[in-house]
C-alpha cells in the first residue's frame, strides 16, 4: 500500500491548520457563508438537508486495517456510529458537528486520509478497479496509475478550477469493474510489444445528460500518460462550457466540439507539455509501484474443501459472495452492505472493526471498498475462509447476495441529501426486503438494480439493469424505471421505459419485471441483462404496464 | 389583493449543527415546525426573510417554504418540507424530536 512521506504528512497537517482558522473564523462570525462555503467544500465539508456531511476519499477504494479502525473512531467520536461508503470510494459521515471537523480532519491524517477534492470543480477521487492487484485476468494493477493521477492531480494548480467537477477511473482488467465509460476519463490499462499503456476514453458521465464515453486514444504509452491527461484536462478548461453549470462538464464539450476536433486539440496541447516532462513522474511511478507489491502468498486450502462440501450455507455463501484470486489457493470476498432491508453502503463501526480485524488476521490486512457499495477483502486465503464467514455472520455481514436484486446501490436521496426529489433508500430497503420474502433472488441470478433520488444519478441508475430515478411530479415522490443499462466494458445506458410509479407502486414494479423475466428467459444461465438484449423492452413494458395492454387489446 | 398568497415559514439551517430550523414570531430559531412563525401575506414574508438573512451568524441558507394552518400550528405542505422536520427514514436519527 502506498505509505506517506514526511512531505504528505506536512501537507496535510498544514492544510488541516488553514482549515481549522477557517472554521473558526465562520463561527466568530468573520466569515460570511458565500465566503466560507468554497473554503468547506475544499475540504469535502457539504451541507445537507438535516446535518453537515463530511465526505472523505478512500483513493482507488483501497485501506488498511489501521485506517478501517480510524473511519470507526470517527464515526464513534463525532458522528452517529456509522458511515455510508459510496459509488465512488468514498465515505461519507451524515452528522459532524461544524466544530468537530477539524478534528475529524487530524484523525483522518495520522492515518494518511483526507477530505481534500472530494468536492468542487476539480479532480475529485481518482476510483479503480475493487480487485485491483488480485483478480485473476488483470492486465496489471491499476493502482500504481491512479496513485500517480492522484499525486499529479492533488493541489495541481491549473486545475483547481474547472468548469465543473471531473472524475477519473482506472481499471487493469477488460471486466472493468470501475465504470471507466461513465466517467469524465476512463483508463484501461493494456499492454502493446510487452509495453503497458492506457486506451484513454473521454467524455462519458451519467447526471442530467447520460453519455457513453469515447475512446480518444487507444494507447498512450505510460511515459506519456500524465503529459496526455494533463494536455486533456487543459483542453477542457479552456473549451468547458462555463455559461451553463449543466452544460460544463466534458461530455457536453465532446459531444459539442466532437471527438476529432478534441483529439486534434489534445495532441497540439500534449507536446509541448511532454518536453516539460523529464521522467521523474516515471521515477515516482517505480516507487510507488514498489509499495503497492502483492504480499507474500501463503500456499495451502486447509480444510477449505470439505468444509464447501459439508455446509450448503457456506457453499453458497462462498458461490455467490467471492470470486477467482490470481492465487489458486486464495479468493476475492466481497461482503455485503446490504444486509436485506439495510440502507445500502452503511457499515456500523463495529462492522468496520469487525472487517478490520478479519482483515489484519487472516488476509494481509488489506480491505477495499466497491463503486457498488460493498467491502471488499481482496487477498482472502481459502483456508481461513471459513472463519471468516463465521465471524461476519455474527457481525450481521453474512448476507450471500452479492450481484443479486438486493445488492442495490442507491444514493442518499431525500433522506439526506439536499438536491434530491424523492427517497431513495426506502425504495431499495423495501425491495430487498421483498426478494428475501419471496425467496426468488438466488434463482434469478445476476441483477444490478441502482436508484437515484435526483437526476444528478448518483446511484447510477443509468446503468442499472433495471434503474430507478426518483421524481417530484406535482409534490409526490414518483418513480421513473429505465431497462437494459449495462456499467461494465460494453457500456449501455438504459432506455426508459414510460410513465413513472408512484411510491407505493414501484416495489410491485420492480417485482413484475422480474417475474416476466422469469417467463421469458431461455433457459437458467439466461441473465435479465442477456434476455432484455434478446427480447427488447417490449414484454417488459408490457409486464411494467398491463393496463396500458389491456387497453390496446 | 391580487395573487393568492400561500403562507410561508422561513426555515434554514442552525450553523453548529445543520439542524433544521424555523423562524418563531419572537424572532428566534426554533426545531420545531409547529413553533414557526405562519406568515400570512407577501410582503411580511420578504420582511422576515430579510430578517433571518441578518442572522447569518447563527444559521445557513434561510429560504421561504409553504406551510398550513394545523391543530397545534403551522405544518408543512410539501414532502420535501415534511421530511425535513421528521429526518431521515432509515434510522431514528431526526434531530427534531418527533
Ligand atoms: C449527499 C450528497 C451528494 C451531493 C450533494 C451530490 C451531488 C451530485 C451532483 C450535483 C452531481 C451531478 C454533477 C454533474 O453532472 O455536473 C452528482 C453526480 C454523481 N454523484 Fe453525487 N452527490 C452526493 C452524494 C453522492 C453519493 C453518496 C454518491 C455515491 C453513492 C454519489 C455519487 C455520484 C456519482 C457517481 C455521480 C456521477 C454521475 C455522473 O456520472 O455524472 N454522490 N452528485
Ligand atoms: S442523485 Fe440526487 S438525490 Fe441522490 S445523492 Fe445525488 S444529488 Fe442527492
Amino acid at each position: 500500500m502506498y505509505a506517506y512521506t514526511d512531505f504528505d504528512r506536512d501537507f496535510l497537517a498544514e492544510r488541516n491548520a488553514q482549515f481549522r482558522a477557517q472554521v473558526e473564523r465562520r463561527i466568530d462570525g468573520s466569515l460570511t457563508e458565500d465566503e466560507f462555503k468554497p473554503l468547506r467544500l475544499m475540504n469535502g465539508l457539504y451541507l445537507q438537508l438535516h446535518a453537515y456531511m463530511l465526505r472523505v476519499a478512500i483513493p482507488y477504494g483501497t485501506l488498511n486495517a489501521g485506517q478501517m479502525r480510524q473511519l470507526a473512531m470517527i464515526a464513534d467520536r463525532w458522528d452517529k456510529g456509522y458511515g455510508h461508503f459510496t459509488t465512488r470510494q468514498n465515505i461519507q459521515y451524515n452528522w459532524p458537528q461544524l466544530r468537530d471537523v477539524p478534528d475529524m480532519l487530524d484523525a483522518l491524517g495520522e492515518v494518511g486520509m483526507h477530505a481534500i477534492q472530494t468536492s468542487g470543480n476539480t479532480i475529485r477521487n481518482v476510483t479503480a478497479d475493487h480487485f485491483a492487484g488480485a483478480a485473476a485476468e488483470e492486465v496489471a494493477d491499476p493502482r500504481p496509475v491512479a496513485e500517480l493521477i492522484r499525486q499529479w492531480s492533488t493541489d495541481h494548480p491549473e486545475f483547481q478550477f474547472l468548469p465543473r467537477k471531473f472524475k477519473v477511473a482506472v481499471t487493469g482488467s477488460d471486466q472493468d469493474r470501475a465504470v471507466t465509460a461513465a466517467h469524465d476519463i476512463g483508463l484501461r490499462l493494456v499492454e502493446r510489444h510487452g509495453r503497458l499503456g492506457a486506451t484513454v476514453l473521454v467524455g462519458g458521465g451519467l447526471g442530467r445528460t447520460p453519455m457513453i464515453g469515447k475512446v480518444l486514444s487507444d494507447y498512450v504509452a505510460l511515459d506519456d500518460l500524465l503529459p496526455y491527461l494533463e494536455a486533456v484536462v487543459a483542453v477542457y478548461n479552456l473549451l468547458g462550457r462555463r455559461d451553463n453549470k449543466y452544460k460544463a462538464r466534458i461530455k457536453i464539450t465532446v459531444h459539442e466540439n466532437g471527438i476529432e476536433e478534441i483529439r486534434r486539440l489534445v495532441d497540439a496541447e500534449f507536446a509541448p507539455r511532454k518536453a516539460a516532462f523529464n521522467g521523474a513522474d516515471m521515477a515516482l511511478l517505480d516507487k510507488i509501484k514498489a509499495d503497492f507489491a502483492a504480499p507474500d502468498f501463503t500456499p495451502g486450502a486447509g480444510d477449505f474443501q470439505a468444509h464447501y462440501t459439508d455446509d450448503p450455507v457456506f457453499r453458497s455463501f462462498v458461490d455467490t459472495n467471492t470470486v477467482a484470486h490470481k492465487h489458486r489457493d486464495y479468493a476475492i470476498l466481497t461482503v455485503s452492505l446490504k444486509a436485506h432491508g439495510a440502507t445500502p453502503g452503511d457499515a456500523t463501526s463495529d462492522q468496520m472493526r469487525v472487517l478490520a480485524d478479519l482483515a489484519e488476521t487472516y488476509a494481509h490486512d488489506e480491505l477495499r471498498i466497491s463503486h457498488e457499495q460493498n467491502v471488499i477483502l481482496p487477498h482472502m486465503p481459502k483456508r481461513h475462509l471459513r472463519a471468516v464467514f463465521d465471524a461476519l455472520s455474527q457481525a450481521g455481514l453474512g448476507t450471500a447476495n452479492i450481484g443479486l436484486a438486493s445488492d442495490i446501490i442507491a444514493c442518499p436521496g431525500m433522506d439526506y441529501c439536499a438536491l434530491a426529489t424523492a427517497r431513495s433508500i426506502p425504495v431499495a430497503q423495501e425491495i430487498a426486503t421483498r426478494f428475501e420474502e419471496l425467496k426468488l433472488e438466488h434463482a434469478v441470478g445476476p441483477l444490478k438494480i441502482k436508484i437515484s433520488g435526483c437526476i444528478n444519478a448518483c446511484g447510477h441508475h443509468h446503468v442499472g439493469h433495471i434503474g430507478i430515478l426518483g421524481l417530484d411530479r406535482a409534490g409526490v415522490e414518483n418513480y421513473q424505471i429505465t431497462l437494459g443499462g449495462d456499467g461494465g466494458p460494453d457500456a449501455v445506458i438504459g432506455e426508459r421505459a414510460g410513465p413513472g410509479f408512484a411510491y407505493d407502486e414501484v416495489v410491485d414494479a420492480v417485482e413484475r419485471l422480474v417475474r416476466a423475466y422469469l417467463d421469458l428467459r431461455d433457459h437458467a444461465d439466461e441473465t435479465f441483462l442477456d434476455t432484455y438484449k434478446r427480447l427488447g423492452a417490449t414484454p417488459f413494458k408490457a409486464a411494467l404496464y398491463p393496463e396500458v395492454k389491456a387497453h390496446a387489446a | 389583493m391580487s395573487r393568492q398568497f400561500t403562507p410561508k415559514v422561513v426555515t434554514a439551517n442552525a450553523l453548529l449543527e445543520g439542524d433544521v430550523v424555523y423562524l418563531t414570531k419572537q424572532g428566534h430559531w426554533t426545531r420545531q415546525h409547529a413553533e414557526a412563525d405562519l406568515i400570512e401575506d407577501a410582503v411580511t414574508a420578504e420582511i422576515r426573510l430579510l430578517e433571518a438573512q441578518a442572522l447569518a451568524h447563527e444559521v445557513v441558507g434561510p429560504y421561504l417554504a409553504d406551510a398550513v394552518a394545523g391543530k397545534n400550528g403551522p405544518e408543512p405542505v410539501h414532502f420535501r418540507e415534511a421530511f425535513r422536520t421528521r429526518g431521515p427514514s432509515n434510522y431514528a436519527h431526526g434531530k427534531q424530536p418527533v
